[in-house]
């Protein structure tokens, strides 16, 4: 169980904006971490430094022994690190079975590991197998997420990062979301969750991170954050927020109210 | 009879901008730039050819095929020395260097080449059909354009649609960062796209010439802005599109030529084109872009 991922004293700046403050931080492997914070904190550019998508100021990125803080993002991934991306970004003009495909764009170890892959994805998120043949673009938030899911695990990663797998989802989908991403886990692949839904994510983490405008303020194990009262202040509805858990549950698969809700997450912290 | 006559030719000289056009709309989809210099590319194309096959005595395919290969060179070199450093700058850089790149070509073409016109020899060795009794005549060149377009385009099409790397470059076109956490190398997939695009114009200059013999350093330069109509007006981006915009803009041409007026044809190309967008902005077969959350 050693680390599998090590952050140490990362910086990233957009121009001239200090976004990540000289954070560090590990993965261990088998875990899941979760990273905690709200809008704006730092969470998607952190998980972008990793992947290789955003370039870095300073600071040391390891995976597996391997210094990947200047590799291409392209490159990564074949090291067998995936992400997710927030906002799911499925390919929206290639079927549900194509975008599959491209998740194992860059494997080489033949068509029948991949069909074996392939196998294990429709197990997991039978819903996709129906629709394996309909466009992306045509599938709702929440199939769009597993298919996001299912598309990373594609590259058979042994370290997943998720960036808000749960955003613009209904709670009963977010728990499927959260369902699957134990599964995973416990199909041996590492995670690194990134999350705004802090009572859930906490809930299947072993160990989590605060991330408050860039900088990591709190860290330890998920059990202990979640009692923390600071946290649950914050992050876990301690104070009463309007959401939009007031709405009929049937509006929150609604495509055109992810805008919405994308402008408003704050206000969406489970309460 | 007269009226097919110009018909057949306008869908020969549509053939020629549709096959320019679909490297315009390549590249635009994928890289969503408008390579200006791609006119210019079909001239070198052209000089290629020229020496190959009219000075030389090289084999029509083989002098094609050289001129292809020389084209890629040149069009993933452009791409890589004049574009990529753009990459993420505001598209009216990227423009404007692809402007600069245009004259940079045509320039250098009258330095290596002099500006005097060449006289081209078609690369087209078989006979043309006599129909109806001699009334209606149809090149060789108008033939083999003809049947090279609609090939490559569904060639094309194949490939973007069935085939992985043409998967990788949708992938490409629609995310180019998610296209990357695929592991998707999206300089190499650019620079395929470059490849192909520039490959296309090679062909097409050859067959321009073989029907309309005349090779100077401007040679490409109508053509090229002929074809970005076309692709603008079959939907910039789409693959059929390119063509049907290629084949329409060149029987519309070469019908008001006959029937309007030789002078005003390309006046009333660009008119129907706005016609045209004002009632589709996206062009005949072009889709609305979706605006991503
Ligand atoms: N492309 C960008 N250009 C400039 N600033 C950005 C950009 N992306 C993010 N930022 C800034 O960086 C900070 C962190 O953003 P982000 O990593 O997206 O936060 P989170 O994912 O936690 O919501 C924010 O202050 C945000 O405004
Ligand atoms: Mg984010």
């Amino acid at each position: 169980m050693g680390e599998l991922l090590k952050v140490e004293n990362l910086n990233v700046y957009y121009g001239s904006i200090h976004a990540i403050k000289d954070i560090s931080f590990h993965v261990n492997e088998g875990e899941i971490v979760t990273m905690i914070g709200a809008n704006g904190a730092g969470k998607t550019t952190t998980m972008h430094a990793i992947s290789g998508l955003k370039k870095i100021r300073s600071g040391n990125i390891h995976y597996e022994d391997k210094l990947i803080s200047k590799m291409d993002a392209y490159k990564i991934v074949s090291l067998g690190l995936a992400q997710c991306p927030e906002g799911r970004r499925v390919f929206s003009g290639l079927t549900v079975q194509e975008n599959l495909e491209l998740g194992a764009y860059a494997r080489k170890d033949g068509r029948e590991a991949i069909q074996d892959d392939f196998d294990m994805v429709f197990d997991l998120l039978p819903r996709l197998k129906e629709r394996r043949n309909q466009m992306a673009g045509t599938l709702s938030g929440g199939e769009q997420q597993m298919l996001a899911i299912g598309r990373a695990l594609m590259s058979k990663p042994k370290m997943l990062l998720l960036d808000e797998p749960s955003m613009g989802l209904s709670p009963l989908l977010v728990k499927e979301v959260f369902k699957t991403i134990v599964n995973v886990n416990k199909a041996g692949v590492t995670v690194l969750l990134v999350e705004q839904n802090a009572k859930m994510a906490l809930n299947i983490a072993d160990r989590g991170y605060v991330i408050e405008t860039g900088n990591i303020t709190m860290e330890g194990k998920a059990s202990d954050l979640a009692s923390d009262p600071k946290v649950r202040q914050a992050y876990l509805g301690g104070v009463k927020k309007k959401g939009l858990a007031c709405l009929p549950l049937f509006m929150y698969d609604n495509p055109r109210l992810d805008e919405y809700r994308y402008r408003n997450r704050d206000s969406r912290r489970f309460t | 009879m007269q009226f097919l006559t110009y018909l057949v030719r306008g869908i020969s000289l549509g053939s020629v901008y549709a096959l320019i056009a679909l490297g315009y709309t390549m590249v635009y989809g994928i890289a969503k730039m408008l390579n200006f210099a791609h006119g210019d590319v079909i001239m070198v194309g052209g000089y290629v050819v020229f020496f190959a096959f009219c000075k030389n005595g090289f084999n029509p395919w083989i002098s094609v095929l050289i001129a292809m290969g020389a084209c890629m060179l040149l069009g993933i070199t452009i791409e890589r020395v004049a574009y990529k450093p753009l990459r993420g700058t505001p598209s009216l850089a990227v423009l404007i260097t692809a402007i600069g790149v245009s004259y940079f070509l045509q320039n250098g073409a009258m330095l290596l080449w002099k500006s005097d016109p060449k006289s081209f020899s078609s690369i087209v060795g078989i006979n043309g059909l006599n129909l109806f009794g001699g009334k209606l005549q149809i090149s060789a060149e108008t033939i083999v354009t003809i049947i090279t377009s609609i090939v490559i385009m569904i060639v094309l099409m194949w490939f973007v649609k069935k085939t992985k790397p043409g998967h990788a470059m949708q992938a490409v076109s629609e995310d180019r960062g998610a296209a990357q956490l695929m592991g998707i190398n999206v300089n190499g997939i650019i620079s395929l796209t470059f490849a192909i695009g520039s490959a296309l114009a090679a062909i097409a200059g050859a067959l321009l010439l073989s029907s309309y013999p005349t090779l100077m350093p401007t040679t490409g330069a109508m053509p090229g802005i002929k074809a970005f109509t076309a692709a603008v007006f079959g939907g910039i981006g789409s693959i059929p599109g390119a063509f049907l915009g290629g084949i329409l803009l060149g029987i519309i041409e070469n019908l008001s030529k006959a029937y309007i007026s030789t002078q005003l044809s390309d006046a009333i190309v660009f008119l129907v084109l706005i016609v045209i967008l004002l009632v589709r902005p996206t062009g005949l077969l072009g889709k609305k872009t979706t605006v991503k959350v």
